[in-house]
């Protein structure tokens, strides 16, 4: 039987508690758990960004990160992008810009994107599309999501 | 479902440390695993190697291992300092800029924020970048272990790797900083790295050159190559060479004579020993060249 360790930590701003296999990932907790299916499984080495996610203020490869360590962290999925308001300014500029095909890469994409312009609002776009290396997009093309990401970096400082 | 020929780590202990010692008394006896970042050692836990051992040390929330500071002269970077931090900080960008600058060739946003210089050390990765500028540097590696009190030992980083994925670490120690001098006035060094593309690449050949201009030589030079060979490379011999001598067109000829008997690089997934051996040759005459008008 793999040994399981009890992690409490917040989720998208609420409290949580949840028995995790030692040798889990971050990821398969979300998804499994906690039926967040917004980060995604794609490569599963830290080179596509699909599973990314903000932990503590910082974006990661929720595959890449132990479940166990989650433990005490805060976390923020793409689901926790919601408020009243409605959805997050990155979300509707990547809806505006249509800088979403199929949309696998889109969550991590998203919240790479909300990471980078909560650092620094000012990104020129080379730094945006550096920004994004660790984000892999097999059908629009990075075009479209750079200037998403630079009108949504646009509205933020506006 | 796993390939057959893999099997998961089989972990049956898992220790959240929440101080030094902690973390030691786990560790003492050989059967613990340190986990930090988790970005090379979670790509490893299926792969039926033994890296990952019966029990779990979670080491993240110890204290004593955070932080980068300085005291006179002596730089510290906690073992658990993550690359995202050495790129950012205000200390390293003004004492020691190589480092964010090779910080900042590392990997992506999302792999810096969690790889930590302790971990890119302990990985032992022939391509590891954050060890070309911290040898250049002269840093040595602090280790710590557990007997019935802390016990403490220093190891030049340059000694440290003895193959891929292998070093001087014993199964009970612990890196828990790195510490070198601040570079003096007029310490001149660059980082060059090659890979397919120009975004979150694992080098194919990698080098760090550093020294002290001085009237058309290089002081002290320090010439470090990674993925050439086994460990990380430091090409004495050709330190030794080109050590205050004017770099004119024959000494690099010699210099790149020496340095190619001094690296071993293979034909791998990634690029041949030819190509490798180019890129070498090519990084090293250019920053040679480039130290003459310093």
């Amino acid at each position: 039987m793999p040994l399981t360790v009890t992690v409490s930590f917040s989720l998208n701003g609420t409290k949580v508690t949840s028995a995790v296999d030692v040798t889990e990932s971050a990821l398969d907790l979300l998804r499994r758990n906690f039926d967040l299916a917004g980060a995604k499984l794609a490569c599963g080495e830290g080179e596509c960004g699909a599973c990314t996610v903000i932990v503590d203020g910082r974006s990661r490869n929720s595959c890449l990160m132990p479940a166990p360590d989650i433990d005490g962290r805060t976390v923020l999925t793409v689901e926790g992008l919601w408020t009243e308001q409605g959805i997050d300014p990155v979300q509707q500029a990547f809806i505006d810009e249509g800088a979403v095909q199929c949309g696998f890469c889109t969550p991590g994409m998203i919240m790479q994107a909300r990471y980078l312009i909560d650092r620094n609002p000012n990104m020129s776009e080379e730094q945006i599309a550096r920004g994004i290396e660790g984000n892999i997009c097999r059908c629009t093309g990075y075009k479209k999501i750079i200037a998403a990401v630079a009108a949504a970096s646009e509205g933020s400082t506006s | 479902m796993l390939p057959q020929n893999k099997r998961p780590a089989g972990i049956d202990e898992y220790v959240n440390a929440t101080s030094l010692a902690m973390a030691l008394e786990a560790l003492a006896d050989g059967n613990g695993t340190p986990l930090a970042g988790g970005s090379d050692l979670w790509l490893q836990k299926d792969s039926g190697n033994d890296r990952i051992r019966p029990r779990l040390v979670n080491i993240n929330r110890v204290a004593e291992l955070h932080g980068i500071s300085q005291v006179g002269q002596r730089i510290r970077i906690g073992a658990l300092v993550s690359v995202s931090e050495i790129l950012e900080s205000a200390l390293l960008k003004d004492a020691v800029p190589l480092l964010p600058a090779t910080a900042d060739r590392f990997a992506s946003i999302q792999i810096r924020n969690a790889a930590t210089i302790g971990g890119n050390i302990a990985n032992a990765s022939p391509a590891a970048d954050m060890v070309l500028p911290l040898i250049a540097l002269d840093a040595a590696v602090k280790i710590s272990s557990w007997a019935g009190k802390e016990v403490d030992r220093k190891i030049p980083l340059t000694d440290f790797f003895t193959g891929p994925g292998m070093t001087r670490l014993e199964r009970n120690e612990l890196i828990t900083a790195i510490e070198f001098e601040t570079p003096a006035a007029g310490f001149h060094a660059v980082f060059c790295k090659s890979g397919p593309r120009p975004a979150l690449e694992i080098s194919l050949v990698a080098m760090c050159l550093a020294g002290t201009p001085q009237n058309g030589t290089l002081r002290n030079p320090r010439i470090c190559f990674g993925a050439v060979g086994p460990t990380p490379i430091r090409c004495r011999s050709t330190e030794k060479l080109i050590d205050l001598r004017p770099i004119d067109d024959s000494l690099i000829a010699k210099a790149l004579a020496t340095m190619q008997s001094e690296i071993s690089p293979i034909d791998d997934i990634r690029a041949s020993k030819w190509y490798r051996a180019q890129v070498a040759r090519t990084y090293l005459e250019q920053e040679l060249m480039a130290c003459r008008s310093l």
